[in-house]
């Protein structure tokens, strides 16, 4: 068991692309990638999401990143018509996969302290 | 008098045209402030809900309106499909025992909340809420307060959501896509408010037909405000 991650982008293969970066650093740790708006364009659909939190759940829960606007509400809406333990982490998506990703390697990783660890990427200076 | 169930189809059904017959209307809404896909977004998603509502067996408001919710949420896309379907599953529940116009009105209220809830929007962002929250305030007061017919009620309703998108115009957006614009969408009618406008309009029609009723010229010149804040 251990705690489960899905990336959530308007588009599919940015979400690709930072479940790619995040599992760098993520070991063993399942990352599902999910986005697009079902037609092959940009946006998000709640159906796709709930798939993908099933996919990432192993049974200790499932941490969410999302990008903008409407992947945060269809993720909601997937996460309350879901059965799995799953919760958003306040934070910027790839940073926040990246620490996420870390974070769910450790042995005593919580779905909390992995959504913690995901918020702390919110506060990551550039320059 | 037709059944609530079948008046619930015939409705889903006038929206899904009235929303194709807007396509561009609401396109071109959204280009000025937005990623123009409102109108096409809506058209497909509410068509593909008047198909499923169609096929719902034996229908009874509540299923027809969860079933609605459902596809809408599955098939518009955007922050459309959650706000819009994903509200009207989380309301169907108000209408289990049946429709009534005391359900209705906690219909009307639960779907409100759950926009705002989901969008956190309030009133003065220039989005939906702008129609829909005096809309839904007029339709309480007319039934509870001035114990109106439902019908005369929503075309009460219906007035009050048409100026609460005219205010959407002058004002600046917070909220959604077009807050990225800053001042910039001031001048321009919210397309939500507006979609939101010709579902109430379509819903209307309808109540009017099944509920053999013809409601001339409604008066909503002076609205309920509503006490709470909002």
């Amino acid at each position: 068991m251990s705690v489960g991650l899905v990336v959530v982008s308007h588009s599919e293969r940015a979400a690709e692309g930072i479940v790619e970066v995040a599992a760098e650093m993520g070991g063993d740790t399942t990352i599902e990638a999910v986005g697009g708006d079902g037609h092959g364009g940009i946006g998000t659909v709640p159906g796709d999401i709930e798939a993908a939190l099933s996919a990432a759940d192993s049974g200790d829960g499932v941490v969410v990143l999302v990008d903008l606007g409407s992947a945060v509400m269809n993720a909601e809406v997937a996460i309350e018509t879901s059965d799995v333990d799953a919760a958003i982490a306040n934070a910027p998506v790839l940073e926040g996969a990246v620490e996420a990703a870390v974070a769910a390697t450790s042995p005593s990783a919580t779905l909390s302290s992995v959504r913690e660890q995901a918020e702390s990427a919110a506060d990551v200076d550039k320059v | 008098m037709t059944g609530a169930g079948t008046a619930a189809v015939a409705a889903v059904e006038r929206v899904a045209t009235r929303l194709e017959a807007e396509r561009d209307h609401l396109t071109e809404l959204d280009s000025a402030i937005g990623d123009a896909d409102h109108g096409g977004n809506m058209a497909r998603g509410w068509r593909a809900a008047a198909d499923a509502a169609a096929d719902v067996e034996d229908p009874d408001a509540a299923t027809v309106v969860k079933t609605t919710g459902k596809t809408v949420m599955a098939e518009v896309g955007g922050a459309a499909g959650p706000l819009y379907g994903g509200s009207l599953v989380f309301a169907s529940a108000e209408l289990d025992e049946g429709l009534t116009p005391e359900s209705a009105v906690a219909f009307a209220e639960t779907y409100l909340e759950k926009v705002q809830d989901r969008g956190d929007a309030s009133v003065g962002d220039a989005t939906m809420v702008d129609a829909l929250v005096p809309a839904v305030h007029t339709f309480k007061k007319s039934i509870e307060t001035d114990e109106l017919p439902p019908v005369e009620a929503l075309a009460k309703a219906v007035e009050a959501a048409r100026r609460g998108v005219d205010f959407t115009v002058p004002i600046r957006a917070s909220k959604g896509r077009a807050s990225y614009l800053g001042w910039r969408s001031v001048g321009h009618q919210d397309p939500g408010a507006t979609s939101t406008l010709f579902i109430l309009e379509a819903l209307l029609e309808v109540a009017q037909e099944h509920g053999d009723v013809t409601v001339a010229d409604a008066d909503a010149t002076s609205p309920t405000i509503p006490d709470e804040d909002v």
